[in-house]
């Protein structure tokens, strides 16, 4: 098993009763204090740093525009920040979201810059951005999946074939590409692709060409086991054993020396997050377009009214949208969920909506001693695909 | 009620929904984000005078959506090859929102076979400093009462919208999918039409609501400083769509326009 850490950067420090509607889009910067974001930027950045001397094998960021629930839009700075200031674990940048991007090339270029700076430490995220990206980027959302595809499709062109080469989409034209630098790692990076679990992910990241890390993230627990195993099944489909490492898991977590302690320690900071910062209503969340109409309708029936009520810890806790407990508990529930889902990576988001520096570092401790070590033996491929 | 039918027509391949009824000279009517779906009042009210051509845009509707469909501007050549194709000449063309943005895309590249342009609370163009309100954020609920002064009609139109079928559902998603395809970016507009606006010399109404919450009134008076010769026309209590809310001033309007011409 991978532990990689998971850092939103939300903007804690926000006045959670301005917060009446929505965190995004529209809700004004007004309510974001530099002085405070700059405290906030560097202890979040010390709890990653934290993340890489505890041993997990990833540090990871992510981009979101325009909103309180995570203040990275350009991930990039931070994924640079953090090559130089750790040592040995992977950054994990999941990921840029390439249709929101004029030019798909300078995604390559970043990622090949931290590649070549870290020595090949970097995990490629690719994503699509959340539909409230695709309002406050004025891109739009009818073209995201097609422009995902060419946009990877030239990232990938660039990282891996002798240029100058030339590249004729729909969206992107170049008559050369040549990137300078190229990737350091051969043939490129490790692509991880976060997801909600559309059918089209899991069939276009599971074939045989790509077998690309399918990381099924913030969802309820009978999302993840139907999409991973799901994707399983594509794998055979494809004439191919699903390997533990194409599987990840991210989702919020906490420890404490006790459930009860970590219960009560984490209620007001995670039902803060999915109340407050994630709060954002249909309209923002799904533009026309940015899925196909039977998806746009599905999403509306489970999620959107999932959505509409309050979420208490426990309703989290019981939909296996966060994990909660003294280790024991919270290696109890990792080692019955990896025996479900076959996933070899597990992406915990450690800090979320207001929870503060100590019980960050707290937990994250609590999690690398004594969660971690019991659980390194599973998830590991298979001896006979190893070979 | 007019005699009026519903068929379907092939136009290069695409298939096209269209209601047809009453007689006259044509009138073609392109039809506003929210797509036809019925043969409504004011179609009725114009069919007493007109041949009234009501097509589905591709893409709206039970029309189809080809894989050509990127651009208004695709949008306007398929109503030029759409027109030649049903023959029709010396055609009133009203347009209303989207529907008035084709319009007026339509008459820039080639007026030869039309009569009169009426341009109701037409999209196409942009306001600098008179901000356009933002549809998709809108919830059904929130558009309904913004898109009419009258908040009674507003309320029987969410009362409706809760009886729709799912078939019903299916066609308003689709519409508001393509026009999202349409019209998210540039929002709602073609940055070139203003530059071309003055080639329309066909005789032209612009019919306003005073209280447009997507195209505010100086919307209508831009239209009206482009169009050389066109006259406007600003419907007071009246929002986005004034053939539904204010069905005499927009028959008044389009009576007006055709009877001189």
């Amino acid at each position: 098993m991978r532990f990689s850490f998971f850092h939103l950067m939300p903007y804690s420090a926000v006045d959670l009763d301005a917060i009446e509607h929505t965190a995004w889009i529209k809700f004004s910067n007004s309510n974001y204090d530099p002085k405070e974001g700059h405290k906030l930027y560097n202890r979040y950045l010390d709890e990653l740093e934290f993340a890489d001397k505890l041993g997990f094998d990833g540090i990871c960021v992510n981009e979101h525009h325009q909103t309180a629930y995570g203040i990275m839009p350009q991930p990039s700075v931070l994924a640079g920040a953090l090559s130089r200031r750790t040592k040995s674990a992977k950054i994990c940048v999941l990921g840029r979201a390439l249709p929101l991007t004029e030019n798909p090339l300078s995604i390559a270029e970043e990622y090949a810059m931290i590649d070549n700076v870290t020595g090949g430490r970097l995990i490629a995220g690719f994503v699509r951005g959340i539909g409230c990206e695709y309002h406050s980027y004025m891109v739009n959302p009818s073209s995201s999946l097609a422009k995902f595809h060419e946009a990877h499709d030239l990232i990938l062109q660039a990282w891996t074939q002798p240029g100058p080469t030339t590249f004729e989409g729909k969206y992107y034209r170049f008559q050369y590409v040549n990137m300078w630098p190229r990737p350091y790692q051969e043939p490129h990076p490790p692509i991880w692709i976060p997801s909600q679990g559309s059918s089209e992910t899991k069939d276009w990241a599971s074939h045989p060409d790509r077998k690309y890390t399918m990381l099924m993230t913030f969802s309820p627990i009978k999302n993840v086991v139907r999409n991973m195993n799901a994707y399983a099944d594509k794998c055979l489909e494809y004439g191919y054993k699903c390997q533990p490492d194409q599987l990840g898991w991210a989702l919020p977590l906490y420890v404490a020396e006790t459930d009860e302690k970590a219960i009560e320690e984490a209620r007001p900071h995670i039902q803060n997050f999915f109340n407050k910062f994630v709060l954002a209503p249909t309209e923002y969340r799904m533009p026309p377009g940015y899925s196909s109409i039977n998806s746009y309708k599905m999403i509306l029936e489970n999620k959107m009214k999932f959505r509409e009520q309050f979420l208490s810890i426990e309703m989290l806790m019981e939909n296996g949208m966060f994990i909660c407990g003294s280790p024991s508990t919270v290696v109890e529930k990792l080692e019955a969920y990896q025996a479900e889902m076959g996933y070899g990576n597990l992406v915990i988001m450690g800090q979320f909506g207001t929870l503060d520096h100590e019980h960050t570092k707290k937990s994250m401790q609590l999690f690398a001693e004594d969660v971690m070590p019991k659980l390194r033996h599973i998830g590991e491929p298979d001896a006979v695909a190893a070979e | 009620m007019a005699d009026h039918k519903a068929e379907t027509l092939n136009i290069n391949g695409c298939s096209i929904e269209l209601r047809r009824g009453g007689s006259g000279p044509p009138l073609m009517f392109l039809h506003g984000a929210g797509g036809v779906s019925t043969w409504a009042p004011y179609l009725d009210a114009l069919a007493d005078r007109f041949d009234v051509i009501v097509p589905s845009h591709p893409g709206f509707g039970s029309s189809d959506d080809p894989d050509w469909l990127d651009t208004i501007s695709d949008m306007a050549y398929f109503y030029l090859d759409f027109i030649e194709e049903l023959g029709l000449k010396d055609i009133h063309l009203v347009g209303n929102s989207l529907g008035g943005w084709i319009a007026s895309e339509i008459a820039i590249r080639n007026a030869e076979r039309l009569k009169t342009l009426t341009l109701v609370s037409a999209a196409g163009i942009n306001v600098v400093g008179v901000p356009m309100g933002d549809i998709f954020l809108w919830s059904n609920e929130e558009a309904a009462r913004k898109m009419f002064f009258n908040q009674d009609i507003a309320e029987q139109r969410i009362a409706l919208a809760a009886e729709m079928t799912d078939e019903q559902k299916d066609i308003q998603l689709k519409n508001y999918f393509t026009t999202g395809k349409l019209s998210w970016n540039p929002r709602f507009h073609n940055p070139d039409l203003i530059k071309w606006l003055h080639r329309i010399k066909i005789p032209t109404m612009l019919i306003w609501g005073e209280n447009d919450k997507i195209f505010p009134p100086a919307y209508g008076k831009a239209f009206r400083e482009a169009i050389v010769g066109s006259e406007l026309r600003i419907i007071p209590e009246c929002g986005h769509l004034p053939h539904q809310e204010k069905l005499e001033e927009f028959l008044a309007g389009v009576k007006d326009i055709t009877s001189k011409n």
